[in-house]
């Protein structure tokens, strides 16, 4: 996996450490809100920060924006230390999550803003502008004050007035978090076209894991001002590192095992459930505590109970939500916990498991993930 | 109240009355043909011909607004200076007591505060014979206690501001001061104005502070009113304070008559925009 991330972002992309964060810090009084992290990004990759509130995800932007000054480390982009330079030096632009449009300039003024404090002709601005209303589909609209907008038509504005200036980074602080979900949906993909279309180098912090994974080339997953996990949306929602991340991302089954046998090519491992026949090795002695982490939608159902060797439970259906294009059912296991399982909704007349009813749920050899940590 | 609505008009014309009616009567006695102010003795101009040819009436009227324009001026500048520190700057040592001390003004009584001033002016001419009682002393008088209206006026609305619009600016590539002339101020302005309005009718009408730092032939108008007075109400006096209201009626009339006009255009524009809207989407779901 690894390597076709890899081969992909080479055939496509520039320098590999366009921007570097190295051992950054972050201190607050005794509260350390961003501690020691290092990051390289690639030149037109698109970067998600992802975490709930408090994790210092924004902290970390607010760094590369500068606002905030680092206790500790160097950012460096495109070779350029930038460490130590006010936000109006830096070649970063940034779209707030408030948008932040004046509110006494048209939407015009507004894209200009930027332009006119680097002293450009006005030709030329106008000549700008112009192109960025129709990138984000407002030339109508450049006479209007930011109130007479919608927020969506105001998240575009926004777009445009950040990207005016052809940053090196842009960054999008929580960028879809004003919008309804539809509109939500709608305007993720638009934004990666657009930005794809410009072939920017873009951070974006996010608590909305779905946002990050529709959006981004790699995600980081942040907690306590650090970074859990760095990879691509599949890396981190099939290869996760930590019992955090596997929660974090998506819904998961987690149960805790012990190591049983461990081969190159599969492992097993005894959980009070049942034995997990798993089609990866791990690095670790026999009788060593692992978790394994079970995705519900890699999970099937079976009616009745079935006695297998390994990789099934038997159970009851304790909870059914029809979900349109799937069943979530909480499956109640003999030791009292519950199994989440979705089932793909493939055919418009199938009968679902009524409450109650005794069911068998196994799963593949390569469902399952083992977590060392 | 519901079972007599009489008594709700009632009401409403007593407090109206009680408000109004002195300068009804005031405004009418300012025609009085008579030397006696409580007397009415038939219609007349002629104090308001005495009046305008009053030198020492005019002299502080032109002195008050003197006073008056410096302070506002003043005061609002220092103001949104200590405001924008106050809310701006994320800490200082001493920020909480220099917030507590910008309200001590208006909670102070202003004889008090006239008091220390004199005091103060007293010692500093005795000492650097500088300032002496007169202008100087009086706008710096007025300034000290204005300055906390503007400030907290201006205070309260820098609050509501968001500071992501300032923080933008700056990512956009202005420089700390372009932020706040082409940004915070736009934002503020209203607030800034009516912090202007505001200090300049303290200022016009603020009589102990004035009494305490006016100097000889440095009266302002309130002051020398104040004096007539006591020597005994001269219709001139009406006058002056008839002068006052009509000069607040044509304000105010010129400000709701602008308020007016605007709210139309905004209403007007707010109708083109919705009927561009609709426009807009009959075109494009025909397209569709």
């Amino acid at each position: 996996m690894n390597q076709t991330a890899a081969a992909r972002a080479d055939a496509a992309r520039g320098a590999p450490d366009f921007l570097k964060i190295e051992s950054i810090r972050k201190e607050y009084d005794e509260v350390v809100a961003v501690n020691n992290v290092s990051l390289a990004i690639e030149q037109g990759e698109i970067f998600a920060l992802l975490g709930s509130s408090g994790c210092g995800k924004t902290t970390l932007l607010r760094m590369l924006a500068g606002f905030e000054v680092p206790t500790a480390g160097r950012i460096v982009l495109d070779g350029q230390d930038i460490t130590a330079l006010p936000p109006y030096e830096r070649p970063i632009n940034m779209m707030f999550q408030s948008y932040a449009l004046f509110p006494h300039l048209t939407v015009y003024d507004n894209i200009a803003f930027g332009l006119k404090r680097e002293g450009m002709p006005k030709a030329q601005i106008a000549e700008r502008v112009e192109q960025m209303l129709d990138l984000v589909q407002l030339k109508p609209y450049a006479k209007r004050k930011p109130h007479q907008l919608s927020g969506g038509q105001q998240q575009r504005v926004a777009l445009a007035r950040s990207l005016a200036k052809r940053p090196k980074l842009l960054l999008l602080d929580e960028p879809m978090g004003a919008l309804d979900r539809k509109l939500r949906e709608r305007t993720q993909i638009e934004l990666v076209h657009i930005l794809r279309q410009v072939g920017l180098t873009c951070v974006i912090v996010t608590h909305d894991q779905e946002e990050a994974m529709t959006m981004a080339d790699r995600i980081a997953v942040m907690r306590e001002g650090r970074f859990l996990q760095i990879g691509t949306p599949s890396e981190v929602y099939e290869n996760p590192k930590n019992r955090f991340v596997a929660d974090f991302i998506g819904s998961v089954n987690l149960f805790d095992g012990e190591l049983v046998v461990d081969e190159p090519h599969y492992c097993e491992i005894q959980t009070a459930e049942c034995l997990f026949h798993v089609g990866h090795g791990v690095e670790g002695k026999q009788g060593m505590n692992l978790t394994v982490a079970l995705r519900p939608e890699k999970i099937s159902l079976e009616p009745g109970w079935q006695d297998l060797p390994y990789n099934a439970v038997q159970g009851t259906v304790a909870a059914r939500s029809y979900m349109g294009s799937y069943t979530a059912y909480e499956i109640e296991l003999p030791s009292g916990r519950r199994l989440r399982v979705t089932v793909t909704n493939v055919d418009r007349y199938e009968e679902p498991y009524e409450l109650g009813v005794r069911v068998t749920a196994h799963w593949m050899p390569s469902a399952p993930v083992v977590i060392v940590e | 109240m519901r079972r007599f609505p009489w008594l709700a008009t009632l009401w409403t014309v007593l407090v109206y009355g009680f408000l109004y009616l002195p300068i009804v009567v005031l405004v009418i006695y300012s025609f009085n043909d008579s030397r006696m102010v409580t007397v009415w003795g038939g219609w007349t101009l002629r104090w308001y011909a005495e009046a305008a040819a009053d030198q020492v009436v005019i002299d502080a009227l032109v002195l008050s607004l003197e006073i008056a324009v410096a302070t506002a001026t003043a005061s609002v500048v220092l103001g949104t200076c200590a405001a924008y520190a106050l809310t701006r700057y994320r800490r200082f040592p001493g920020k909480g007591l220099f917030t507590l001390l910008l309200n001590v003004p208006l909670v102070l009584p202003t004889v008090v505060l006239a008091m220390v001033l004199l005091l103060f002016f007293v010692s500093m001419e005795h000492l650097f014979g500088f300032p002496q009682k007169g202008f100087t002393t009086l706008f710096i008088g007025h300034t000290v206690m204005c300055v906390s209206y503007a400030a907290i006026t201006i205070m309260s609305r820098l609050r509501e501001v968001d500071p992501a619009l300032e923080e933008a600016a700056m990512d956009l590539g202005a420089r700390p001061s372009q932020v706040f002339f082409l940004v915070t101020l736009p934002a503020i302005f209203q607030a800034v104005a009516s912090a202007w309005l505001l200090t300049l009718s303290l200022s016009l009408d603020e009589v102990v502070i004035s009494a305490f730092l006016s100097g000889p032939g440095t009266s302002p108008l309130p002051v020398v009113i104040f004096s007539r007075a006591r020597l005994g109400l001269n219709p001139e006096i009406n006058v002056i304070g008839a002068v006052t209201v009509y000069l607040v009626l044509a304000g105010l009339l010129l400000a709701s008559v602008w308020m007016a006009r605007r709210a139309k255009q905004r209403a007007r524009e707010n109708a083109a925009l919705l009927r561009q809207a609709q426009v807009e989407a009959l075109t494009s779901s025909s397209a569709s």
